[in-house]
Parts: structure tokens; sequence; C-alpha cells
């Protein structure tokens, strides 16, 4: 360069005591060594860029979206279930609103989960387990931690939910389901729960995610699709705080279809108290059209305790209850009708012309048939006597009578009309589980034991024993569609828009017909066996059965052996009737298990009949509705029945305690 | 004071690199501020830009052996006052890292860097040997080692570890002897497992998270998952200038300081990336080519350490972008926001240039 060599003897100075101070040195020993340092910076940056190669080019896709769920948040918007209605659109089934809190696994802090649990009252363990368990999900899939916040609960999310805390919860607004307490109608109303594991994996529930709920049972089982309703979502950009910035999306939720049930609550109301403290069944349809106007199972249980995660506690008690709950009688039951079951072999001995209503027979308390002796229920008080012809044997139940009838038409005969009437197979109500009940024939023993029948077993079956077994509901429809001469609806419990045709239909001699129809008129109103069902101005017919439960031998065995027959062996009580006796618009079935005679079912009957009539009086007297004076001047009806006046439905008022 | 050889001999290709660096963080500090508290950070880089130029003009001036032979005072000059840091940042600020200059938040840890790069230079330059003796690299590590413990205990365990590597680069270069190199590395892996023990809880943490980032997303594993996250979304070409979400929405923490890399990538792409990298390289082939035509040992050292510790800072700033290295909280020469660090870097670069002007001397 010119400027170095220009002289200057000033910076010559300074060399010269730079050049004393310093040693004048070669710096090419380094040269390698820096060569190396450039090496080492091109590995370094090489190392650099690989880095960023691999995120942004190689994973740009993943990276994406992680970065597009960390910004977009998704909130659930959760549809309410429709509300189930009854006949006349009084609310049984009803919503409430609640919190669910959701833990957002992407950024879970492990530490973070027992306090978490501990804070919203969880086992710390079971909540460990159930984050295992979910594990296989998608990260981005939110998980429901616990739902029916009480107010404490609540208090402790919006409390601790900020970023700083415990940035994972994040609150929901949903609707709980309100079921009316003491379980009423809980059987065929059923229950919701959270979607199963097990259910996500089924086809059926392959739309639904974990958290979801769902209908487990009953009609909301059922309806499951209809009641469900659409959920919405609400998409927004968040920052770190999880501060909203902008709205993507804001998709309402489409609530469910409301349910308009034919139950009658009223008459619900009635058959619920009536079965107060016992165990069975009450099923009423309107024979007419098949509509379910009540059907009562007990013991119940509290719909409202499946909500959202039902405590293992409660889960035990209800499954360790030896009188299960959950069963619903009314349907699943299978049990012999006893002697409900003479109007239908009554009505094929008519018709099968072998007997006519003259024939009669003597019955001294019992009768052998192929060398086996058979009691008639009035065995200890010497039987019915002579001459029993058939009204006779209808109102007072004789056993001797059917034993004959039985014996002459055959198995077959019965089982035709049986079939025919509907016992043996299910009636197709839309419902969950029903049962199918038994009827044998000769083709049926054949079909599933192999072996010819036995003269001998028909004389059972025809006082509805031996292998013959029926729900409550198919009991009721069997004799509501004889009380209406020979037509047989499908039974319902959702109200059907149009009129649906019977689902069999047959021609029976009327006459034969009126000939049954008496005989059970004859029950509640001639002094037979269902008296304590009788109305004042309504017209009841009906049947008693008493179900044996254990043989006659094996009872006696029993006693002989000191043992007192248990409550699981006492008969089982059956009332079966019907109203008016000409058009009858009613059909009712009472089961009361271990009731020991029919005659103690037939006033549960009675007042489900009661109240059917009582109402229909006030709703024909509008004018004198509002005064309770009118209604109890009103012709035909008498004062509500006590326990119907005295108790309402009680709801749950909140779950949030 | 020297004269100038002329203003042709400054380094221009070295300080429009530079610029061109502080170019983009200016505007990556801009894009990443510019809705949040910080948002006159910008121009506050750019004030402090302009104090770096004078004062890089002024170190530039003054003949780098004058400079060379006031290594004394500077040395304990910037030890007594880490040690004034150490006391009364901790009674007065409450562990503060900075302590007050006529209004300006200092770190004099920062300015610590220039005085270490003269005075081994000076130790490294006055040698006699071919080769270092065991005895000369206890003293050496005597001089760095003081002020990297002063400095552990402000605590900033990042600033304290950039000091390391201009010794060793140093000692290498002036002819360490293997087996000394050989006992360094034994010493280093018997002190590292004792430092366990000895490191904050926090250090730990970062440590651990280093190792295993998805294990506490929220806590230390959060930036660097979210750091990557950034990275990543950038992709080829970027997502633009105040368009990356990491940043705009804040998830990327700190994305104008320590993470200014992170969201630069994000808005820029791997192009932006390659373009960035590139000019830092330049920057640092700029700066060994002048210690290749140092006019002595003492300027070569200089280069080299400077060197070495701007490698350093990108090794370990740019890799804990992207996973590749441990948080340590030490910020991107040039780049991130903040007065210290640039003032420090370009007391270094003026430094370098003042070796260069003095190349043909002898």
């Amino acid at each position: 360069m010119a400027t170095t060599q220009r002289p200057d003897t000033e910076r010559e100075r300074e060399q010269e005591l730079s050049n004393s101070r310093l040693l004048r040195d070669e710096t090419q020993f380094a040269t390698a060594k820096i060569a190396w340092f450039q090496y080492l910076t091109v590995a370094i940056f090489l190392i650099l860029l690989t880095g960023f190669w691999d995120l942004q080019v190689a994973n740009y896709e993943s990276s994406v979206d992680r970065a597009e769920r960390n910004r977009i948040r998704s909130i659930p918007l959760l549809a309410p279930r429709g509300k189930i209605l009854d006949r006349d659109g009084r609310i049984i089934v009803d919503n409430h609103s609640t919190f669910k809190v959701i833990l957002t696994r992407e950024n879970l802090n492990p530490e973070h989960i027992k306090p978490i649990a501990e804070g919203l009252n969880l086992d710390p363990e079971d909540l460990q387990a159930r984050l295992r368990k979910f594990a296989t999900r998608p990260k981005y899939e939110p998980m429901v931690i616990k739902s029916e916040l009480t107010p404490g609960e609540l208090a402790f999310v919006y409390s601790h939910q900020d970023a700083k805390t415990f940035p994972e919860l994040e609150l929901i607004h949903s609707q709980s389901r309100l079921y009316p307490k003491e379980g009423l109608a809980a059987h065929a109303i059923g229950y919701v729960g959270e979607v199963s594991e097990n259910e996500l994996n089924s086809a059926e529930f392959a739309k639904y995610s974990q958290g979801d709920i769902v209908g487990k049972a009953g009609l909301e089982k059922q309806y499951n699709e209809l009641l469900i309703g659409v959920d919405g979502q609400r998409r927004v950009v968040v920052d770190n705080l999880g501060r909203e910035r902008e709205l993507l999306e804001n998709k309402e939720a489409t609530p469910g279809k409301n349910l308009q049930l034919t139950l009658d609550l009223d008459l619900q109301t009635v058959a619920e108290l009536a079965m107060e403290g016992r165990r069975g069944a009450v099923v009423a349809l309107d024979p007419r059209n098949g509509e379910v106007l009540a059907m009562v199972s007990r013991p119940a249980f509290d719909p409202n305790m499946f909500q959202g995660r039902i405590r293992a506690a409660d889960w035990k008690e209800i499954n360790s209850n030896p009188f299960t709950p959950l069963f619903n009688r009314a349907l699943q039951s299978q049990l012999a009708p006893g002697s409900t079951f003479k109007p239908i072999v009554a009505l094929a001995a008519l018709e099968s012309g072998i007997v006519d209503e003259n024939f009669a027979v003597n019955c001294p308390g019992g009768a052998t048939f192929y060398g086996h002796f058979h009691k008639c229920h009035l065995f200890t008080k010497g039987g019915h006597g002579a001459g029993v012809s058939l009204h006779r044997a209808i109102t007072g139940s004789c056993d001797v009578y059917f034993y004959n009838v039985g014996d002459r038409i055959g198995i077959d005969r019965i089982a035709d009309m049986a079939t025919t009437a509907g016992i043996g197979r299910k009636t197709g109500i839309d419902l969950p589980h029903e049962a199918e009940g038994t009827m044998p024939s000769t083709k049926w023993k054949l079909r599933t034991q192999r072996e010819k029948w036995y003269a001998g077993e028909t004389i059972s079956v025809s006082i509805g024993q031996g292998a013959v077994t029926v729900s409550p509901l198919q009991l009721a429809s069997a004799i509501g569609g004889i009380s209406i001469g020979g037509a047989w609806y499908r039974p319902h419990m959702v109200k059907e828009a149009t009129k649906m045709d019977p689902v069999r239909k047959a021609q029976f001699n009327p006459v034969n017909l009126e000939k049954v129809i008496y005989g059970m008129y004859g029950v509640v109103n001639e002094g037979g066996t269902g008296t304590s069902a009788r109305l004042p101005n309504v017209e009841v017919c009906g049947k008693t059965g008493t179900a044996q439960r254990a043989s006659n031998d094996l009872i006696k065995a029993m006693k002989a052996g000191g043992l007192k027959p248990g409550e699981e062996l006492k008969d089982n009580a059956w009332f079966v009737g019907f109203a008016p006796r000409e058009n009858p618009e009613i059909v009712i079935v009472a089961l009361f298990e271990a009731g020991e005679h029919g005659n103690f079912a037939a006033p549960i009957v009675r007042d489900v009949l009661k109240s059917y009539f009582d109402k229909k009086a006030r709703l024909q007297a509008p004018a004198q509705l509002h005064s309770a004076a009118g209604l109890l001047s009103m012709p035909g009806a008498e004062p509500p029945t006590p326990i119907a006046k005295k108790k309402i439905i009680q709801y749950a008022t909140s779950t949030l305690d | 004071m020297a004269h100038y050889r002329s203003i042709r001999d400054f380094d221009w290709p070295m300080l429009v690199i530079t610029l061109s660096i502080c170019a983009l963080g200016v505007l990556q500090i801009f894009s990443a501020t510019h809705d949040t508290k910080w948002h006159n950070a910008w121009w506050k880089q750019l004030l402090w830009l302009a104090l770096a130029i004078g004062l890089m003009w002024v170190i530039t001036s003054i003949d780098y052996h004058t400079l060379l032979g006031q290594v004394p005072i500077l040395y304990s000059g910037g030890v007594i006052m880490l040690l004034v840091t150490v006391v009364i940042g901790a009674t007065v600020f409450g562990g503060k890292r900075w302590i007050p200059i006529f209004g300006f938040k200092l770190q004099i840890s920062e300015f610590l860097k220039p005085i270490l790069v003269l005075v081994i230079a000076r130790f490294l330059a006055e040698l006699k040997g071919e080769a270092l003796e065991g005895r000369d690299l206890l003293k050496l590590g005597g001089l760095v080692g003081l002020p990297v413990l002063l400095v552990m205990f402000q605590p900033d365990l990042g600033t304290a570890l950039t000091y390391i590597p201009i010794a060793i680069s140093g000692a290498v270069i002036a002819g360490i002897r293997w087996r000394h190199l050989l006992v360094m590395g034994l010493l280093a892996a018997l002190v590292i497992p004792a430092g366990w023990y000895v490191l904050k809880d926090y250090q730990r943490a970062r440590l651990v998270t280093f190792l295993d980032p998805g294990r506490d997303p929220k806590g230390q594993g959060y930036q660097v998952i979210q750091s990557k996250i950034a990275v990543g979304s950038g992709g080829m070409w970027g997502r633009g200038v105040t368009h990356g979400t990491q940043t705009q929405l804040q998830f990327l923490p700190v994305p104008h300081t320590d993470f200014i890399v992170s969201a630069f990538a994000e808005e820029h792409g791997f192009v932006g990336v390659v373009v960035m990298l590139g000019l830092f390289f330049l920057l640092l082939m700029q700066i060994v080519q002048n210690a290749q035509t140092a006019p002595d040992r003492a300027g070569m050292y200089i280069c080299m350490g400077v060197a070495t510790l701007l490698l350093f800072h990108l090794l370990v700033n740019v890799g804990m972008a992207v996973g590749r290295m441990p948080v340590t909280g030490i910020p991107l020469p040039l780049m991130s926001s903040g007065g210290s660090n640039l003032l420090s870097v370009f007391l270094m670069l003026g430094l370098v240039n003042n070796v260069r002007l003095r190349r043909f001397v002898n």
C-alpha cells in the first residue's frame, strides 16, 4: 500500500516502541491451525443448516400442523339432548346447565395431575389410569375428566386455569339430563352416560368421541340418534396465554329433537305409587293402537346417578342388589302367567268346537291325569264343587276345569291361540332388550329338546304353568288384542304420526269371544277372584293369576326339612284387566312378585284404571275442571285415589350441591 | 494515537456484512415486537447500533498494541466491575446481571469478552517457547477462570461459558501439548458430574430439557418445542414479516432476544436462514482472513479469539433454536435485541479492524 511507504516519523517512533515491547514475530506457525478452525466453522454451519433443513423442509408438514394446533383452539358447543315429554306434552326428562372440565393433553404437565385430581375431588390414581388408557388417541383430542362440576370444583377451575398454574384445564358448558326423582318410569326412559371405550370401537358408535354422552338404556338408547343433536364448535385463534385473538368459525349446536311419548304422566304416577314398596311391574296399553300408557318396574333406580361417570360404590351397590333394580321387569322378566293364561285357553277351546259353554266338570279340589294328581287352587277348601262350566271356571279360576279342557283340545290348539295372541314372540316394542317368553308346543319341544310332547305336560300349561312364560308387556298385549276382538298392535312408547295397522288379526266367533269376556267380567264383578279390581260406573274385566315359582313337591319337601320357603319361592301375583267391557280402551297388567295371590295384584290395576277413567271424565267436563267441588260431584268420578292426590312427581331440583 | 493508514484500508466488506446482519436483526426485532410492550425495541436497537459503530471507530483508531499495553488495567478494571456487579447486583438490584452506568443498564460480563480477547492474545503472544508448557496453561486457566467464576455466580452460566472457548482456541493455536489436552478432557469429565450438584435447579432443568424436551412441555422444554415448531412452520420460504403465527401469538418465548433466530426462521423460511447463516459465515471467514494476514502473533490471536467467540455464540444460540443445543440464554450476536452484547461485539470487530489496519506495519 502506498500509505505504508509514506515516511512518517511519528509512526516510526511508535513502531519502535511497539517492537521493543513485543517480539518481532511470525504467524506462519498458526496457518495449519487456522485452517482447522475454518473446517470446524464449515462443519458447525453444516450441522446448523441440517437442523433447519430437518425442521423446515423435511418435517414442514408436521411443524405446520403443530403450529396450527398451537394457535387454533376448538371449543365444542355441546348440543342439548331432546327433552322427553309425556303424551300431553308435559316434560318428563329435562336438561339443566352444568360445566364439564376438559384436560388438553398436548400441554399436560405430568406433575399437575395430582393437584388437579385433588382439586376436582377425583382419585389421582384413577385419573392416571384413564390418561394411560387414553394415550392411544390423538393428543389434540380433549379428554373430559369431570362432568357435573360442583360450585366448589367450578371455583377451583376458574382460579387455576390461567397460563401459569394449570393451563391444561378448560371448562365447557354443557346440558345435563334431569330425570324425575325416585326412578319414575326409569326403566322405560333409561339413562345416558359417557360413551365407553368398548362402544367407541363398535361401528354403531364410531362417529362419537370420548366424553360424548349417549343413551345407555331404555328410550334414551333406542332413540339416541333422534335425541342426541349435533354438537357445534367454535374455532378461535389464541395466543400463548389462551387469549382469544380471532374468531375463525362459530357453528352453533343443533339441539336434539324432543321425544313425545305415549306415556301418560298421571297414569304413570299412579302406577308408580301403587307399586311403592313392591317388586314387580305394571304395563298399561291402549289395545286399540298399542300405545303404552304406563310402564313401571320395581325396584327402580335413580337415572340421575349415571350422569357422567357413576361412582364405583353406587355401581357396586346397584349391581349387587339381589332384586336387580336395572332389570326392566315389564318387558324383560319371563315368568309363568298362571291363571291369567286361562282366558286364552278358554277361547282356544271354544273356537276349536271340541268344548262348548255347557261343558262342565266336577271339581273336588284336584284331579288325576296320566297317573299324576294335579291340585286345584281350592284344594284345601274342597274344590269348586260340581257342575263347573266355562263362566264359573273363569270367575272362580277353576284349575280342574282347565285341566280337562286342555287335555281335550291338546297343546297345539292352545299354542296356536296363544301364539296368535303374541305369547312366545316379541311384541316389537321400541325398547331394547325385550324378552321373547316361551309358548310350548309339540313342535317347540321337538325343536328345543328333540323329544315328543307328552299329553301329561298339557295339563300344567292349561293353567299357565309348566314351560309357558310371558313378560307383563306380552300378557297385556295378548289380552288387549283379544279384548278388542282379535287385533294386535305393536306396543310403542313414542307417539306415531299416523295410525298403524295391527301386526296380526284373528277372526273369532263373536259369541265365543263374548263368553270369555263375560267370564272376565265375572272375575271382577260377580264375586270372582278379582273383586278388588272393581270400579263403580266402569265395567272392568280381568283375570287373576297366582303363579307358582316352585313346585308343590319342593315346598312340601322344604317344609318337611324344617326350611321355610323364602321370598324367592313365594307365588307371584298377576292381574290382567281391561275396561270398559264394551269397546275396551285400556288394558293393564300388574305383576306383584311374591304377592302370593292374584287378588293382591288386582288393586294395582284398579288404581290405574280409576285414574284413567277419572281423567277421562275430567276432560269431558272441562267446565267443572277448576273446581274441587265440581270434581267431586262429577258423575262417575270419585275423589282421586288418596296416594295420587298426596304425591306429585318430584324432580331432582339440582345436582349441584 | 495512531493515524489511519487510509480510509480504504478499513475492512469495508466486514462492515457491510456486519451491518447487513444488524439490519436483519432490527427488522426481526420490529416484526416480533410491534404488537407487544417491547414495540419500541427496534429503534432502541438502532440507537445502540449507532453508538456501537461510533465505539468501533474509536477502538479501531487506537493501535491495538497500545491496548495490549493497557491489558493489566483493563483486566483488573473488568474483574472489579464484575465483583461490583456480583455484590451490588445481588444486594441492590436483586440478582440482576447488569449495573446502571450513565442511565444505561450495562451487562459487565459482555464487556469482559473484548478484554479477555486482549488478555489472552497478549499472554500467548509473549510466550517464549515453541509449545505451551503446563505452567503457562495454569496461568492462562487462572486468568480466564477468575471472570468465569465471577460471572457464574451472577448467576449467568451461559455467558461464563463463552469465555472458555477463547482460551481453548488460543491454547490450541499456541501449541498445547496433547497430554495436557487429554488431562483437560479428563478433568472436564470429572468436573461435569460434580458440577451437576453445583448447578442451580433451573440450570439442571435446562440440561435435562435439552436431553428430553418432551418431558416437561410447559417448563424449559416448552421453549425448545415452541422454537422448533416456529422454525419448522417457516418452511422453505417463510410466512413473511409479521406473519409468523408462533412469533406473533407469542408462543415463541423471547422472540426478539434469545430466540430471535427462531422468529427469523419462521418468517423468512429456510431460504432466509441460508442467507443469514451465509452472512455470518462470510463474517467469520473475513475475520479469519484478517487473522491470517495479521502483522504479528498478538494480532492473530485477537482475530482468532473474536472468531472463536462468535462461532461459539452461533453454535449455542442457533443450535438451541433447532433443538441441537441446550437452552443457555446467550444472545445471537448482532441480531438479538440488547445493547451490551451489541456494543461488545462491535468492540471486538473494532479490534479485528484494528489488526487489519496495521497489517503492513512490519
